[in-house]
């Protein structure tokens, strides 16, 4: 069986990779991807964790962090929509109206 | 699901049908103005039930949510603020052409996640709570859409809201793992047992401070605030520097004050640290800002520090009740200050983003001599000046903080004050000394608000003792 150490540490890579990308990517939608990542290396740590303690209630919160991930995916993807419909494009350095 | 299951949620369960019920009627009907009208009423009746609930201490789903008078404490000032937003709203929306029904369903929507986060008893439910007060706040400050400032306002705080929300998952995910629960008082529990592993449940804790730190919007997790603030429309603003902020620190104090007290010695650095750049950053940089949606986003900043003062000592146990007490009544404070100083903000704001300059209170004060005298109390409130609630929140809070024996955070905290005076009586200067021609919009209940708020700024804070007396209970019945 596969040490439940492994899984932490591919959890904590997919974590940080997706963090980095937060703040490295400038495309709204790969920014987008890289949140995702967040969220699903926590799932991934969830599903560990339940498994080394052998107890079901991780594998439940998943459930929760797919359902609100698709929650703010509906509503980021519109959001998106609406930008690139006033300005034609999606690079967040074009956001730019707001300074002070 | 029992009986005291549903007692428990019930406030909230009226509020979620009833918005979904409104959002049908909207639909079908057309007619905002019922909108309007509905949703104040379904906030009022969530009211009264929350108040109903005061002294039952009810716990629900297998401890996963908890009613103490904590949680009917803050359910009274997200309600409150609700209806402060909607009297604030209805005519702003009209006015800037945006007047969808949506505004009041997200209104809703929004509240009804912040009271789930004031009954959390379990981490799970924090995190959908989290979620579920920000999703329609990310579309309410995209609501003045085609405008571009709107849309990016929505975008940025869609972005960074989601990004906040990963940490705080894989923080709870961390702290699972540590402890194998995630219910509050089983870690706290297990901690006390021995049974958890210390180092990955403090970057557990970390992650889910950093998480929540987005969300109050503390340096250096604040560069979206002013952006945000800026650029969502005024009422919106309004509401989220409140509703957005009080529930925030509701989880933090919640999951710190009741999980982790024992992991104080790890976590008191980090927050001492965090106070103390937010309420330096925040005050300097607000002195720079000559738009007044941007003063009060960077105002916001810098009173997240005052409260999050307050956390430094939730470890010593003695104290704890004592500084929560006073960043309860210090919220309620900010909540009817911030909405006054808003309600002048929406009364002077034109279309397409006019009327915002701080050069546009000019002649305010000979003009219209009743709404400067109301911004003029706000403005000493925020700046802390007896007799107003300000006043009386920062003594609570500092006297609070010396108890714990951070005098070196009380005198940051008392500097930093000095030097907001500064950026606060610059806007009454320019209200009563300088000449201009301002327009300043009249309508009944946006009114009617300034001169509620004004009066409540300063009457509350003669009698202020019973108030932090209920706070003070409200907190001996949890902690």
């Amino acid at each position: 069986m596969i040490p439940t150490t492994y899984y932490i540490v591919l959890s904590a890579l997919l974590f940080t990779i997706g963090a980095l990308g937060v703040l490295i990517r400038r495309n709204a939608i790969i920014i987008f991807m890289a949140i995702e990542l967040m969220l699903n290396a926590a799932n991934l740590a969830f599903v560990a964790f339940t498994r080394m303690y052998g107890i079901i209630d991780g594998q439940v919160f998943v459930f929760f962090v797919m359902t609100v991930a698709a929650a703010e995916v509906a509503v980021g993807l519109a959001l998106i929509v609406a930008i690139f419909r006033t300005k034609h494009n999606i690079d967040i350095d074009q956001l730019n109206n707001l300074k002070g | 699901m029992t009986t005291t299951d549903l007692l428990s949620v019930f406030p909230l369960l009226i509020l979620i049908l009833w918005a979904c019920l409104v959002l049908l009627l909207d639909v079908f009907l057309k007619r905002e103005r019922l909108t309007t009208i509905l949703t104040a009423i379904g906030l009022v009746v969530t009211l009264g039930f929350s108040i109903s609930q005061n002294n039952l201490n009810l716990t629900g789903f297998n401890n996963m949510v908890v009613v103490d008078n904590f949680a009917v404490y803050l359910n009274i000032i997200f309600l409150g603020s609700g209806l402060l937003a909607i009297s604030l709203a209805h005519d702003y929306l009209k006015r800037m052409g945006i007047n969808r029904g949506e505004f009041y369903v997200l209104l809703m929507f929004s509240i009804s996640g912040m009271m789930l986060m004031a009954i959390a008893a379990d981490l799970i439910v924090f995190f959908l709570a989290l979620e579920l007060l920000s999703i329609p706040l990310y579309v309410l400050a995209a609501f003045a859409r085609p405008r571009v400032e709107s849309e990016e306002a929505g975008m940025k705080y869609f972005l960074l809201g989601a990004f906040s929300g990963g940490f705080v998952v894989y923080g709870i995910a961390l702290v699972f793992g540590a402890t194998a629960t995630t219910n509050l008082s089983g870690i706290a529990a297990r901690i006390a047992e021995h049974q958890a592993d210390i180092p990955l449940l403090t970057i557990g804790a970390a992650l889910i401070l950093v998480g929540f730190s987005f969300k109050v919007a503390v340096v250096p997790f604040q560069m979206w605030t002013p952006d945000v603030y800026h650029g969502a429309p005024s009422a919106v603003t309004a509401f989220m520097a409140i509703g957005a902020k009080a529930a925030g620190f509701a989880a933090l104090m919640r999951i710190f004050v009741a999980a982790l007290p024992t992991l104080s010695e790890q976590i008191t650095p980090i927050i001492w640290v965090l106070a103390a750049l937010t309420m330096i950053v925040g005050n300097i940089v607000a002195v720079a800002q000559s738009n007044i949606k941007r003063m009060l986003a960077y105002s916001s900043i810098a009173h997240a520090g005052y409260i999050l003062m307050a956390l430094v000592s939730y470890g010593q146990s003695s104290v704890a009740s004592v500084s929560v007490s006073a960043a309860l009544f210090y919220l309620l404070s900010y909540a009817v200050t911030n909405f006054g100083a808003w309600a002048v903000v929406i009364a002077v704001e034109k279309a397409e983003g006019k009327g915002l300059a701080l050069d546009d209170y000019a002649g305010i004060g000979r003009k219209y001599p009743a709404l400067a005298a109301a911004m003029a109390i706000f403005m000493l409130s925020f700046t802390g000046v007896p007799p107003t609630l300000g006043f009386v929140g920062k003594f609570y809070l500092f006297r609070a903080v010396i108890d714990g024996g951070y005098i070196g955070l009380a005198v940051i905290g008392v500097l930093t004050s000095l030097i907001s005076a500064f950026y606060y009586l610059r806007v009454v200067v320019i209200m009563y000394m300088r000449d201009g021609e301002p327009e300043v919009r009249s309508e009944p209940w946006l009114n009617l608000t300034t001169a509620f708020t004004a009066i409540a700024t300063i009457v509350l804070s003669i009698f202020s003792a019973p108030i932090l007396q209920w706070a003070s209970q409200a907190i001996l019945s949890t902690f």
